[in-house]
């Protein structure tokens, strides 16, 4: 059996002093401030699957709407301005459209137009390029970008948060990563050897020494739910999953994070979306409200949250009391740092000529503008950069005045 | 060429089971060989599941006045509910148990291709039936044959929708109103076949659904054509005409689009992205696409053209083992053998596979879209998922039987790849067990 004094030994032996050891490096960054980018705190959640803005955000005073939709144009909602009415299912963010604390923005999208895909669609959305770059060549995505015109960045200024990869942070700024739910529990030693087997596959190395730094951080013991009945612990790991995602953002975000991104799914509503998309909403207004009370009334106030999708769906119903894959689509924004209680864009209208390809909601303009007026608004940054960096190509056009 | 390059580019690592192919010609033998493991470790088909679900959707009315009905509907829900556990079971045993393990590989990347998602029900048992009836008899057949089973399956019909599709002008909607579902459609073309970037349009897709109405299934009735639900007239999906009574022009169109050279390139650079690089080498590519036109699609040719192609061996191990070959592969390391695996209690299911492979990032059969699970490595191996890894190396080996020597292991399990710095930490290990979980933590272990 080794003593730590042997391992130290065998750790000279093998050519590797204390101070090169990964975990070091970790734990400096970690000690040190991530306020380079101030006060404001920006939450990104992307809705997986397409989201339909026209169920959430329901233009009732359009007098083509109910045609299209018999049944689903039908479905209890509560009047916002006299022409829009939101989705039953997030009637627990009523409070917040009157505190002016919620917001919406109708009929936009990504300049995604091509083939409907899913997959593609949320490539774009993350990677915030135009049409002009084939995604397959665009490797980081718009918030690590905006992350590389940071001076004084640290890792932890900005989390991807869950088990779902967030290609929109991913590039050459560091950001951290981690599910909430996960836990290490390693003795000292096995921690030491670990570096050491890890220490020449920079993938490896950087992977764990985050697993470590972040592991003891109040995760759930899996070892616990070891005891506890099958059927609990599966139902435990499965529900509530947006609640601990907005948790453990808002604990982040109180400390030294600044940006935050995570993302929901079950926004696919082919069939059955009367009952579908009210369960997902519910999972939405969840997070919106845990990261409001995790946050606090005086972070809050400094807080914008953006929720996106890749694209909308279809205006009128399918055949199966759902929607298909369409274009424009809405967003959703809301925080204390907010000029809410405002449903934002132009309306385009739902005559059939006033379609996209005679089957969509026309998009009036690109998602990339809203979040680069939010991020100019919170942060103060450049036109230019925005513009010719973070979203290349991209005509941000007047401010809207998202941000108070 | 090595017994350790054929068994973690193509199988499921080592130590290999005694009588296993080493070399490329000896791995495509067996494969046309007898399917010992489908045998031995039986997952009951659709129709086994639809007698007892349809039984429940018959019964369900007159349960309510009967209690020896309701009690009956106990039972079969029940008996749904275990054989969805024990299918993992199975799954995972003939993993562990195959000599050709390149069949298991090719089931999973099958499944995952033509994804159908339990929902996140680990008990659910619909991809698997869906996996055993639809891919398995035609792992080593021909791709329009599996295509053909996979659209006709109510497991794939159900999951993308098309199972309430109803052509806007059939019978159907003229009397009960419904109308079309382009999802499958749509992922027919975009993820089964011919690929997003491919040459076809929105109209394609609108078309294709009104081409695959009548295609349903009914939990009372099972799976069926139903011609009332048929759009009526022709269908035009890229530039061909089909047209004609019944299946026969959903049939006509499925041949044709098995063999489109789209297919062929799409599905020739997935296999060769799951089994050898994301970046994989252009030639193979070529190689298994032409390999693919030439025989109309027969995929034991286009896996012979993969792994004799140079480059099948060649290059460093850049994928990584997604949590389902981690698993597996250190059960097979520890020697833990089918048998054992469905003798496991339900408790010790979730415990060893069902909640680690879930925090690992790949829950069973529940991948959050019919896109499936990502390639590539940095999507497997993160903060949180790296964590979980070496929290499973660190504790299961230990309870799941007699640890092994760790240095042995390090041997048995790694080969040739065993690093000077795993040896070195194996060597050094406080505990045995944690000497075994480095090994199964180590990077040449996550690394295929």
């Amino acid at each position: 059996m080794l003593n730590r004094r042997n391992l130290l030994r065998g750790l000279g032996a093998f050519g590797c002093s204390a101070a090169a050891h990964p975990l070091l490096t970790t734990v400096t960054l970690a000690g040190s401030t991530g306020s380079a980018l101030g006060d404001n705190r920006l939450v990104v959640i992307i809705l997986r699957g397409a989201m339909d803005g026209l169920d959430v955000l329901r233009p009732l005073g359009d007098r083509d709407f109910a045609a299209y939709r018999p049944t689903l144009s039908a479905a209890e909602s509560h009047d916002l301005d006299g022409f829009y009415a939101m989705h039953a299912g997030l009637s627990g963010l009523l409070p917040l459209w009157s505190a002016g604390e919620l917001a919406f923005v109708q009929a936009t999208s990504t300049p995604y137009r091509t083939k409907r895909s899913h997959f593609d669609g949320q490539d774009l959305l993350e990677a915030g390029t135009g049409p002009d770059l084939p995604i397959s060549q665009v490797r980081d995505g718009w918030l690590n970008r905006l992350l590389q015109a940071v001076p004084g960045l640290t890792a932890e200024t900005a989390f991807a948060i869950g088990r779902q990869d967030m290609r929109i942070l991913r590039g050459p700024a560091p950001v951290l990563e981690w599910a909430p739910e996960t836990a290490v529990d390693l003795s000292p030693q096995a921690q030491l050897l670990l570096e050491q087997v890890y220490h020449d596959d920079p993938l490896f190395q950087a992977a764990a020494a985050e697993a470590l730094m972040l592991g003891g951080d109040g995760a759930a013991d899996m070892a616990d739910m070891a005891e506890m009945d099958p059927a609990k612990v599966l139902r435990l790991a499965r529900r509530g999953e947006a609640g601990r995602l907005a948790d453990f953002a808002a604990q982040k975000l109180r400390d030294n994070t600044r940006i935050a991104a995570f993302s929901l799914t079950g926004w696919d509503t082919h069939k059955g979306q009367a009952n579908r998309l009210g369960q997902s909403l519910r999972q939405l207004e969840q997070a919106i409200l845990r990261l409001k009370s995790g946050l606090g009334a005086a972070i809050w106030g400094k807080t914008t949250v953006m929720a996106m999708t890749e694209f909308g769906r279809t205006v009128a119903e399918n055949g199966t009391g759902g929607t298909d894959h369409g274009t424009g689509g809405a967003m959703l924004l809301a925080g204390g740092a907010l000029r809410g209680g405002k449903v934002y864009g132009v309306w385009p209208g739902l005559a059939e000529a006033a379609l996209f390809e005679r089957r969509d909601l026309m998009p009036t303009s690109d998602v990339r503008a809203w979040a680069a007026h939010a991020m100019r608004g919170l942060y103060g940054f450049d036109r230019g950069l925005l513009q010719d960096t973070v979203f290349p190509g991209l005509e941000m056009g007047d401010d809207p005045g998202l941000i108070l | 060429m090595s017994a350790g390059g054929v068994a973690f580019r193509f199988g499921y690592g080592l130590p290999l089971a005694a009588g296993a192919p080493t070399t490329a010609d000896a791995v495509l033998a067996a494969l046309a060989g007898p399917d010992e493991m489908a045998a031995r470790f039986a997952i009951p088909s659709f129709a086994w599941q639809h007698a007892r679900s349809s039984e429940i959707a018959r019964s369900k009315k007159v349960a309510e006045t009967d209690p020896s009905l309701a009690a009956r509907i106990t039972e079969l829900d029940k008996d749904l509910d275990q054989a969805g556990f024990r299918a993992l079971r199975a799954t995972i045993a003939r993993a562990v148990d195959a000599k050709d393990s390149f069949r298991e590989r090719l089931m999973a990347f099958w499944a995952d291709h033509f994804t159908v998602s339990s929902g996140g029900r680990e008990q659910a048992l619909t991809p698997a039936t869906f996996a055993e009836d639809a891919l398995r008899p035609h792992l080593a057949g021909r791709f329009g044959d599996m295509l053909s089973a996979v659209v006709h399956h109510p497991g794939m019909l159900i999951y993308l929708d098309q199972a309430r599709s109803v052509g806007p002008n059939s019978p159907r909607a003229k009397r009960r109103g419904g109308g079309l579902n382009e999802n499958l459609a749509r992922e027919l073309l975009e993820l089964h076949t011919m690929g997003v970037d491919a040459a076809y349009r929105q109209s394609d897709v609108r078309q294709l659904a009104e081409l695959l109405t009548g295609l349903t299934y009914d939990a009372r009735r099972g799976s069926a054509f139903n011609a009332g639900f048929v759009e009526p007239g022709p269908e035009e999906i890229l530039g061909q005409v089909y047209d004609g009574k019944g299946e026969a022009p959903i049939k006509a169109f499925l041949t044709d689009l098995a063999v489109h050279p789209a297919t062929a390139r799409h599905i020739a650079r997935k296999l060769a992205v799951h089994f050898i690089s994301d970046s994989p080498d252009q030639g193979m590519i070529e190689a298994m696409a032409r390999a693919w036109l030439e025989t109309d699609g027969a995929l034991s040719a286009v896996y012979a053209a993969m792994l004799r192609h140079p480059a099948a061996f060649a290059g460093p191990a850049v994928k990584a083992r997604q949590p389902w070959d981690f698993l597996i592969a250190a059960l097979r390391g520890l020697g833990v053998t089918g048998a054992q695996v469905m003798d496991w209690p339900r408790e010790r299911l979730v415990a060893v596979a069902i909640l680690p492979l879930r925090a690992m990032g790949q829950a069973w059969k529940s991948p959050a879209g019919p896109d499936g699970w990502p390639e590539d490595i940095e999507s497997w191996i993160t903060p949180q998922g790296l964590a979980e890894r070496i929290g499973w190396a660190m504790r299961w080996p230990e309870i799941l039987g007699a640890l092994p020597d760790p240095t042995r292991l390090a041997q048995t399990a790694l080969g040739e790849r065993a690093s000077a710095a795993t040896l070195w930490a194996v060597a050094r290990a406080e505990t045995r067990a944690e000497g075994v979980g480095i090994v199964f933590a180590s990077p040449e272990f996550n690394r295929r």
